[in-house]
Order: C-alpha cells, then sequence, then structure tokens
C-alpha cells in the first residue's frame, strides 16, 4: 500500500520543511536523551509478558519485533541508513510525517508541538512516543527502498485487491533477506486490520492483564492528563490513512503495557507511561467494556471502530417558520480520543452545515486522490413538504430518513483516519457555533458556479484519452464502473418491493378491518369469534408488514443509496488521478516541444537563445518529475482508498445484511408466534 | 415468440396431483353417485373438462364412465337448475367461474414482444414464472368446476335431476350455445327487474320469525362477504407483487444471498398462493354461496308476495263474488308453492350454515397450518443464511 508512495522520496513542500525539522530536532534531542537506555533496560524484561500473555503467533510478532527495536535500535538505524544517529532521527522523523503533511495541512502537525512544548514531562514523553513509530518507519522505509522495482512490478501485475496479500506476500519474501526478524511483523500490519485485534480479543488473558490494575492506568492518564493530547494526535497524524499502523500503535501499547503494569517500581515508570497511556486509553476502555458484550459483538466493534468515536444524530427540530424553516439535529460525539477537548459533547447543526461540511473536505482531500464520503442529497421537495406541511407521515419519514443518512454520513467521515483528522471535521464537532454555510444552496449562485465547474470537468474528462498502464487501476474502474450499474439496479428493485410492501400492509389493514366486520355479522359464535381473532391476526401482520417495509428501506434500500453516492467518490479519485496523469502527459509534451526548440536553436547556431532555452528545459524537467511523483502519490493514495473502501463496503454490506436478515428473522419469530396463538382458535369452530 | 400452444396444451392431472378440493365445503359423500374430474385440457380459448362418474344408480346405463364437457355445458346445466320451478326451494349451487386465462395470456404475449430485450436467464424465468401462474389459474378453474358437480351430485333433490344425468352421461356435445347478445340484454333486463323486485320483496315483513332472521343476516353478510373477498384479492396481489420483487432482488444479487432470496421469495409466494387458495377462494366461493341462498330467499319472498297478493285477490273475489273458483285456485297454488318453498329452504339455510361453519373451519385451519409451515420454513432459512454469514469471518 505505502510502498508506491514511499518509494522515490516525495518532494519536500518548502513551507512545511522549517517547521518539521523543528520538530524533528525536539524529537532528536529526546531521542538522544536518556531514554533510549532506559528502554533497553526493560527491554529484555518486556520479552517475558508478552510471551505470557499472548499465544504464539502474537508472540512472534510482538515480542520479536519489539526486542528488536527495543534492544538494539541504534545499531539497526546504523546499518540502514549511514548517517550519524541525530541527523538520520531528523531524516526518519521527517520523512514519514513529511508524507502526511502533504495530505494533511501543516497546522494538524504544528497544533501538537506547543502543546508539547508546554508539557512538564515533555522531553521522555516525546521520546517514547516517538520511538516506536521510528522504529517502525525505519524498519519500513529500509524495506521500502529495499525493493521499489520489484514492488511496483508486481504490484501492478497482481490483480485481486485482496491488499494483505498484494503486499503481505511481496513482504515476506523480500524482507526475509533484509531483516528476517521484522518480517513477521510486517505482514501483520499490513494484512486486514481485523486480525490483529481479533487475535488480541480472543486472546482473553489480555483483558485480565489490562484489568488487574485498571485503576493503576485511569490515574496515570489522569496525572498525565494533558499529555494523550499531543501525543495521540500526532501519532494517528503519523498513520495517516494507514490503518493498519493504528494497530501497530495498538498492539505495540499492549505490550508497553504488559510490561508497564508488573510494575518493576523502576523510577523511570513515569517517563514511560504517559506514552503508554494514551494509546491505551482505548483498548482500557473497550476492555473494559469487553465483559458485558458477546465476544463476537466486541470483535465486530473492536475491528471497525478502532477510534472509539461514537456519533450519533438526533433529534430533529423544525427551527423557525415558513421558507425560511429550516431542520436542526443534535450531532452528539462520544469519544475516548484525545484530540477532543472533552469525552461527551453535543452540537446542533443543520442539514446546509453538513453540506458545508463537504465542501470543505472535497475541497481539500478530493485532489489528493482520497474518497470523501458525500452528504445525503438535498431534497428540495421533501424538505419543502416539511416546511409547508404540519404533521403528516411523509415529511416525518423523510425527516427520520435524512437523519440516519447524515449520521451515517458522519460516521462515515470519522471513520477514515485522514478525515478524522481535519481541523474542519473537529470543528464541526466541537464549536458550538458555526459560520453558516453559504456556499451549499442549490439554487445559489455559487451552485451555478458549481454546475459549471461539473460541466467543465466532465468535458474535460471526455477529452482526456488516458492509455491506462495500470492493470489494476484498469479493472478497478471498470469494477466500480459495473458495481454502481448494478447497485442502481437492485436500488430500483429494492425500492419496488418496500413500495409493494407497503401497499401490502395497507391492504391488509384493509381486510383485517373487514374480516372483523364479517366476524360480526357472523351469527355462528364460535366462527364469529375466530374471525374476529383472525381479523386481530391480520392486524398484527399488517404491523410486520410495515416493520418489513421499514427494514427494507432503512437497512437495505439506504445502504444501497449510500453506496451509489459513495461509488460516485470513487469514481471521483480516479477522475483526480486521470488529471494528474493529464497534467503529467502535458509537461512531457511541453518538455519534448522545448527540447526539440533547443536542438533547432543549437542548429541554427544562436547561442544566446540557447541558455534561456536550457532554463526552460531544466526547468520544465523539474515539473515532469514533479507531476509525476504527484502522479504516483496520487495513484498509491487512490488504490489504498479504494482498498479501504472495499474492505468498508464488505464489512458494512455484511453487517447491514446480518441486521436485515435478522430483523426478519424477528419478524417470521412474531409471524409463528400469531398464527400459533389463532390455530386452536380455528380448530375450536364447531 | 413463445407460442401459446406451448402453455395452453398442459394436460393435466388434477385430481390426481393436487388436493383436489379447493375450497371444501365438506360434503357428505355417497357411493351410490360419485363425480370428479379426471382431466382437463386447455386450449386456445377454451378449456375441456373429463368428467367422471362413478356411480350404482340404476338410471346410469354403466357404473363408471367418462365424458369431455366444457364451460359453458356447465353454465346450462346450473341454469336449467335455477329456471326449474321444483328447485325453487333449493339453494341452488353457485355456478363456476369462467375460466380466465385473459391476464396471463396477455402477460405472455408481453414476454413475447420483451423477449429480445432482456437476457436469456431473466427471459426462461419470466417464463417459468409465468407458466406458474397459468397452472395455478387452470388448477383453480378445474376445482371450481369439480366442486359444483360435487355439489350437485351430493344434493338430494338436484342429483335426481334429469338434465345433470344428461350432463354426466350423453358422451357428445351437448350443443350447448352461448346466449346471444338478445338473450343476454334479456338477461340484463330480467335482473334488473329481479334487484328492484328483490328491494321490495326484502322490504316486506317476514312471518316467520327465522327466515326474518334469515334474510337480514344474509344481507349483511353477502355485502361483508364481497367485501372481504376483495380485500383479501387485494392483499394477495400486492403480496405476489412482492414475491415477485424479491426473486427479481435475488436475481441480481451475488455472493450466497441469492440462495437465501431466492427461496424466500419461493416461500412468500407460496404464502400467497395458500391465502389465496384458503382464503381468498373461500370467500369468493362464498360470496356466490350467500348469493344463492339470497336468491332463495327471494325466491320465498316472492311466493310470499304472490301468496298474499292472491289472499287479497281471493277476497277481493269472494266480497264481488265474482270468479271466486279461480281465485280460489290460484291461491292454493300460491300457498302450496309458497309452503313447499318455506319448508324446503329452512333445512337448506341450516345445511347452509353447518356447510358454511364446517368450510370456514377447514380452510381456516388449513391456513394458520400453511402459515406456520411456511414461516417456519423462512425461520429456518433465516437461521442458516445468518448462519453461514456470520461464520465467515
Amino acid at each position: 500500500m505505502a510502498a508506491s508512495s514511499e518509494r522515490s522520496p516525495p518532494p519536500f513542500p518548502d513551507s512545511e520543511e522549517p517547521e518539521l525539522l523543528e520538530d524533528s530536532d525536539e524529537g532528536a534531542d529526546a531521542f538522544t536523551g536518556t531514554s533510549i537506555s532506559e528502554m533497553d533496560s526493560p527491554s529484555p524484561d518486556s520479552t517475558r509478558p508478552p510471551k505470557d500473555i499472548f499465544n504464539e503467533p502474537l508472540e512472534d510478532i510482538f515480542s520479536d519485533p519489539l526486542s528488536n527495536i527495543n534492544s538494539e535500535p541504534q545499531k539497526k538505524v546504523d546499518t540502514k541508513i549511514p548517517s550519524p544517529s541525530s541527523d538520520e532521527v531528523v531524516d526518519l522523523f521527517s520523512d514519514p510525517l513529511d508524507d502526511d503533511s502533504e495530505v494533511i495541512s501543516s497546522p494538524e502537525v504544528q497544533n501538537p508541538m506547543p502543546d508539547l512544548l508546554n508539557e512538564p514531562v515533555q522531553a521522555p514523553k516525546s521520546d517514547v512516543l516517538g520511538e516506536p513509530p521510528v522504529h517502525k518507519n525505519a524498519a519500513r522505509q529500509q524495506y521500502i527502498f529495499e525493493d521499489p522495482p520489484k514492488g511496483s512490478s508486481k504490484s501492478s501485475s497482481v490483480k485481486k485487491a485482496a491488499s494483505a496479500e498484494l503486499f503481505g506476500d511481496e513482504d515476506e519474501e523480500d524482507l526475509f533477506k533484509e531483516l528476517p526478524k521484522v518480517v513477521t511483523k510486517k505482514p501483520q500490519p499490513l494484512g486486514p486490520p481485523v486480525d490483529v485485534f481479533t487475535e488480541v480479543k480472543s486472546d482473553v488473558k489480555v483483558k485480565p492483564q489490562v484489568k488487574d490494575d485498571p485503576t493503576d492506568l485511569f490515574t496515570e492518564e489522569a496525572l498525565t492528563a494533558p499529555a494523550p493530547k499531543p501525543s495521540a494526535s500526532s501519532s494517528s497524524s503519523r498513520t495517516n490513512g494507514v490503518h493498519s499502523e493504528e494497530h501497530d500503535l495498538f498492539s505495540e501499547a499492549t505490550v508497553e503495557l504488559s510490561l508497564d503494569s508488573p510494575r518493576n517500581d523502576r523510577k523511570k515508570k513515569d517517563a514511560v507511561k504517559p506514552s503508554v497511556s494514551a494509546p491505551v486509553a482505548p483498548v482500557a476502555s473497550s476492555s473494559s467494556k469487553a465483559p458485558s458484550k458477546t465476544l463476537e459483538e466486541l470483535e465486530e466493534e473492536e475491528s471497525e471502530d478502532t477510534f472509539d468515536l461514537n456519533i450519533s444524530v438526533t433529534n430533529p427540530e423544525k427551527v423557525g417558520d415558513g421558507m425560511n424553516a429550516y431542520m436542526a439535529y443534535k450531532v452528539s460525539t462520544q469519544t475516548s480520543l484525545t484530540m477532543f477537548r472533552s469525552k461527551m459533547f453535543t452540537v446542533r447543526r443543520r442539514f446546509s452545515d453538513f453540506l458545508g461540511l463537504y465542501e470543505k473536505l472535497s475541497e481539500k482531500h478530493s485532489q489528493n486522490g482520497y474518497i470523501v464520503p458525500p452528504p445525503p442529497e438535498k431534497s428540495i421537495l421533501g424538505m419543502t413538504k416539511v416546511k409547508v406541511g404540519k404533521e403528516d407521515p411523509s415529511s416525518a419519514e423523510f425527516v427520520e430518513r435524512r437523519r440516519a443518512a447524515l449520521e451515517r454520513y458522519l460516521q462515515r467521515v470519522v471513520s477514515h483516519p485522514s478525515l478524522l483528522q481535519d481541523p474542519d471535521v473537529r470543528e464541526f464537532l466541537e464549536k458550538e457555533e458555526l459560520p453558516r454555510a453559504v456556499s451549499t444552496q442549490a439554487l445559489s449562485g455559487a451552485g451555478f458556479l458549481k454546475m459549471l465547474n461539473k460541466a467543465t470537468d466532465a468535458v474535460s474528462k471526455m477529452t482526456i484519452k488516458m492509455n491506462e498502464q495500470d492493470v489494476w487501476f484498469d479493472e478497478k474502474i471498470q469494477d466500480v464502473e459495473n458495481e454502481e450499474q448494478h447497485m442502481r439496479k437492485l436500488h430500483i428493485m429494492v425500492e419496488s418491493l418496500v413500495n409493494h410492501r407497503k401497499e401490502l400492509s395497507g391492504n391488509t389493514a384493509v381486510f383485517a378491518k373487514s374480516v372483523a366486520m364479517l366476524g360480526s355479522s357472523e351469527d355462528n359464535t364460535a366462527l364469529s369469534r375466530a374471525l374476529s381473532q383472525l381479523a386481530e391476526v391480520e392486524d398484527r401482520i399488517e404491523q410486520i408488514h410495515q416493520e418489513k417495509a421499514a427494514n427494507d428501506f432503512f437497512t437495505f434500500s439506504e445502504l444501497l443509496a449510500d453506496y451509489i453516492r459513495l461509488l460516485g467518490a470513487v469514481k471521483g479519485c480516479f477522475d483526480q488521478r486521470m488529471k494528474a496523469w493529464q497534467r503529467w502527459q502535458d509537461a512531457e509534451n511541453m518538455l519534448q516541444k522545448k527540447r526539440e526548440a533547443e536542438a533547432k536553436l543549437l542548429w541554427a547556431n544562436k547561442p544566446d537563445k540557447l541558455q534561456q532555452a536550457k532554463d526552460e528545459i531544466a526547468e520544465w524537467e523539474a515539473k515532469v518529475t514533479q507531476y509525476e511523483r504527484e502522479f504516483e502519490r496520487i495513484s498509491a493514495t487512490v488504490r489504498k482508498e479504494v482498498i479501504r473502501f472495499d474492505k468498508e463496503k464488505a464489512r458494512d454490506f455484511k453487517r447491514q445484511i446480518i441486521k436485515y436478515l435478522e430483523s426478519l428473522l424477528n419478524s417470521q419469530q412474531q409471524l409463528i408466534k400469531y398464527w400459533e396463538a389463532f390455530l386452536p382458535e380455528a380448530k375450536a369452530i364447531a | 415468440m413463445v407460442r401459446h400452444d406451448e402453455i395452453n396444451k398442459h394436460k393435466l392431472q388434477i385430481c390426481k396431483e393436487l388436493n383436489p378440493r379447493a375450497v371444501n365445503v365438506d360434503l357428505q359423500t355417497d357411493a351410490t353417485l360419485q363425480v370428479d374430474i379426471s382431466d382437463a385440457l386447455s386450449e386456445r380459448d377454451k378449456v375441456k373438462f373429463t368428467v367422471h362418474t362413478k356411480s350404482t344408480l340404476p338410471n346410469f346405463k354403466q357404473n363408471e364412465f367418462s365424458v369431455v364437457r366444457q364451460h359453458e355445458e356447465f353454465i346450462w346445466l346450473h341454469d336449467s337448475f335455477v329456471e326449474n320451478e321444483e328447485y325453487a326451494g333449493y339453494i341452488i349451487p353457485p355456478s363456476p367461474p369462467r375460466p380466465d386465462f385473459d391476464a396471463s395470456r396477455e402477460k405472455l404475449q408481453k414476454l413475447g414482444e420483451g423477449e429480445g430485450s432482456m437476457t436469456k436467464e431473466e427471459f426462461t424465468k419470466m417464463k417459468q414464472e409465468l407458466e406458474a401462474e397459468y397452472l395455478a389459474i387452470f388448477k383453480k378453474t378445474v376445482a371450481m368446476h369439480e366442486v359444483f358437480l360435487c355439489r350437485v351430485a351430493a344434493h338430494p333433490v338436484l342429483r335426481k335431476d334429469l338434465n345433470f344425468h344428461v350432463f354426466l352421461e350423453y358422451n357428445q356435445d351437448l350443443s350447448v350455445r352461448g346466449k346471444n347478445k338478445k338473450e343476454k340484454l334479456e338477461d340484463f333486463f330480467k335482473n334488473v327487474v329481479k334487484s328492484a323486485d328483490g328491494v321490495l320483496v326484502a322490504g316486506v315483513k317476514d312471518v316467520d320469525d327465522f327466515f326474518e332472521h334469515e334474510k337480514t343476516f344474509l344481507l349483511e353478510y353477502h355485502n361483508r362477504v364481497k367485501d372481504s373477498s376483495a380485500k383479501s384479492d387485494r392483499m394477495i396481489r400486492s403480496h405476489k407483487s412482492a414475491a415477485d420483487d424479491i426473486n427479481r432482488i435475488a436475481s441480481t444479487l451475488h455472493s450466497p444471498l441469492p440462495l437465501l432470496f431466492s427461496n424466500s421469495q419461493k416461500i412468500e409466494a407460496r404464502v400467497a398462493a395458500d391465502e389465496d387458495l384458503k382464503l381468498a377462494d373461500l370467500l369468493k366461493y362464498y360470496l356466490r354461496e350467500s348469493q344463492a341462498a339470497k336468491d332463495l330467499l327471494y325466491r320465498r319472498g316472492r311466493a310470499l308476495v304472490d301468496y298474499e297478493n292472491a289472499n287479497k285477490a281471493l277476497d277481493k273475489a269472494r266480497a264481488k263474488n265474482k270468479d271466486v273458483l279461480q281465485a280460489e285456485t290460484t291461491q292454493q297454488v300460491c300457498c302450496q308453492k309458497f309452503e313447499k318453498i318455506s319448508e324446503s329452504a329452512k333445512q337448506e339455510l341450516i345445511d347452509f350454515k353447518t356447510r358454511r361453519v364446517a368450510a370456514f373451519r377447514k380452510n381456516l385451519v388449513e391456513l394458520a397450518e400453511l402459515e406456520l409451515k411456511h414461516a417456519k420454513g423462512n425461520l429456518q432459512l433465516l437461521q442458516s443464511c445468518l448462519g453461514v454469514l456470520k461464520g465467515d469471518t
């Protein structure tokens, strides 16, 4: 996943460089400090507790690399990158960071730093916090540097999107040559994130470990309350879209936790703790939740909600009157993420705010190849109904539908690791008052401009003829196209099913009434009774049909509608990639022209203009390389995003379908109950 | 193009393969005369029923024989009962409804036209669906005709009817023709007069409490059954279209779900079909049956009115001392007729009630059992599917 983006060192944006260097200096200071030796000393111990806690595979995964990392970081680093250790730390530190910083705007990176500076326990903390990722990155970087040709050639030929296999296999192969020990670790983070979690979770021993002294953990956390903030944000900013890295941190955290919890009465314990407590916080909270839930539920939740961020949109409320009325929704967030000011907060947002959020996000991120989840569509008709109509069921349904859609939309946004880091997202969730989003009105001037932009986009899209080099993309684009078609078709059918079910429910209700009447006029008492019972049964069945219709609609139809929109966003990503390619090609052509011009000048023997031509060539050469890199970067991001999207999609669909089937199951059980109750009545007719 | 004959030439061993009496009216079958439809052949626009009779009655030449009859001949038989004054005191078994394949035939036509626009699988699937639908209608039609014959055969008086015997035995075409336009028009006027008269007659207070009660009951009952029947039809129609939707969803899904959906479609479709069979058909049958009972009451009411009029005429004649004898005989005839009708009608109505209760019981029990069966099947299906889904993490 990361391979192609990192294999050629990305350009260093000038504006960010000083800052980055600054932070890395910070890191370097800390790094060269005492803490390494401190870390060294516990590390031999560290191999013990993990062994106890985790079973075999995990032990391999965690303890080996850890010991490797912890016991001989210096050595490893030395062998890998020939440079003095302090410098090299800078390199390492800035490399992965700048990678992110390109995606995430610099304030992101900046923010934690002042905090960090203000920290009382700043130095030791930042060092510990910085350390594991650095080593990891070192390892990764190194592997990346080692095998770019192989990676690229293979990745283009590998067809299936199964990322784990794709990269896992290669890693195994390549890394075995270099770093036999790290290998075991590598495939893990790159593989489906679920694995880590399921293993951790299924291994119940972890829980006692954590739970043995939860108070300790929490008190520690409380003691170092400000500490988690920078560490979490900086560490997760480092994760940047690579979902799996989060797990790395996570797993490391657990390991560290386990070696701390024995409490060897080390005095430096406090220095180690702060870094631990931050990533551990979600672990601790989730594992303390654990006993109340079933194992599979937990696994489900764990694997999807690594951020421990629960967002709900509730209480739709009409504000104002007439055509200026709008619906306001309560957006409640519940989180243990330290990047937020508190654990629970609520804001009121109106629909256009949601649209505004999307506008901001898509402006910033979609050109980089990120899939920005689209919000539900504006519906002038539905909203007008709500505005004008009082309390009729269709507008209530509309509001509920929109509420649910907005909730899903927000959940998708925050589950995206890099979108979560966006300050606008945080602002949206936290800030009391948002400036009114103006450009979201469909009929405003901005809306018109947007339409115009879209039209020109569509035209340029048609004119770009990209000869796709990458088989993976070629197939994926086709797949997405087909899938969209398919989903649209399915969506129409499900809608029709919903309508028919509603019709059925209505007709059943009418029939129930009619049967009740028939029963009342029947002069045989037993039969009359049975008929009125039948009427009751039919009445209940009507309810069931109604539930089924709602179920069809909310769990199935809306899911499809969401994914139709999301697939649109995916297509947008592909378009962005195509545009980048186009830019690159244009630059290439320009360079070609300049070269020809130079040749002509040479031929014409005009030395005065030659220098200018040479400068131009150099300029364009630089541009070509830059655009090429950009294209490669965007390709890598898109690929990563699409893989993530596919995974998410599979999980979403599975979850929803299970939910759907469960509710069907439920109604079926009710149905059985009703008919079973009716049967003796029918038999009693004499 | 789909050739109509492909479908229309279904030859069915109806009575053997399917629950023969879809609408069971719970007849006391007796061995002396057993009638069933052993076979039916659907041709372009008519259905040929093979009526099979087994009898020990001396009127018949043989003990067992079969004839081929068409729907029109059933109608003729029914009308001959209705028109026979002798049977005025009986509930004439309702005539079977006309076979109506137009809807499904039209669909088939459309399918044929749309053949190019869909994939082969879709086409075969649609065709199968239509064929199944056609088959269901066909079976139902046959069952309805059979029920009519069974009712007649079980009736203590009607079974001895000469026309009935001819219908059963005469092995050639009865050459009944459908009614022409003039006759249809006449029928229409007759009906108008009859219903107007019916209102008049219904307004007359009955001397007999039993009949008065039955009259009010039947009037109400008939209307409500009519209502329920229409509503159940609509309910079942939407149920069927929902099932069709599920089916179409199944055909567009991939992975393990289509199996689930197509199975659940089958179950839904079967639920709808069974509701149709057990509930809608029952109601429809009793719609017609209650109409027949109403007709009986009308005839009785008519006779009563006639009788009263005859009494009045007799009084008048006596007062004027003119044509007394003639008036007396008319009065006598009317009285006899009325009494005869009343006598048999009472029994008939009581029978109607027992029959109705029994039929409702049987059908409702069966309905509940079938609903349970399907619901349980569906439940199992869902459970297994959930198991599969949750298993493959």
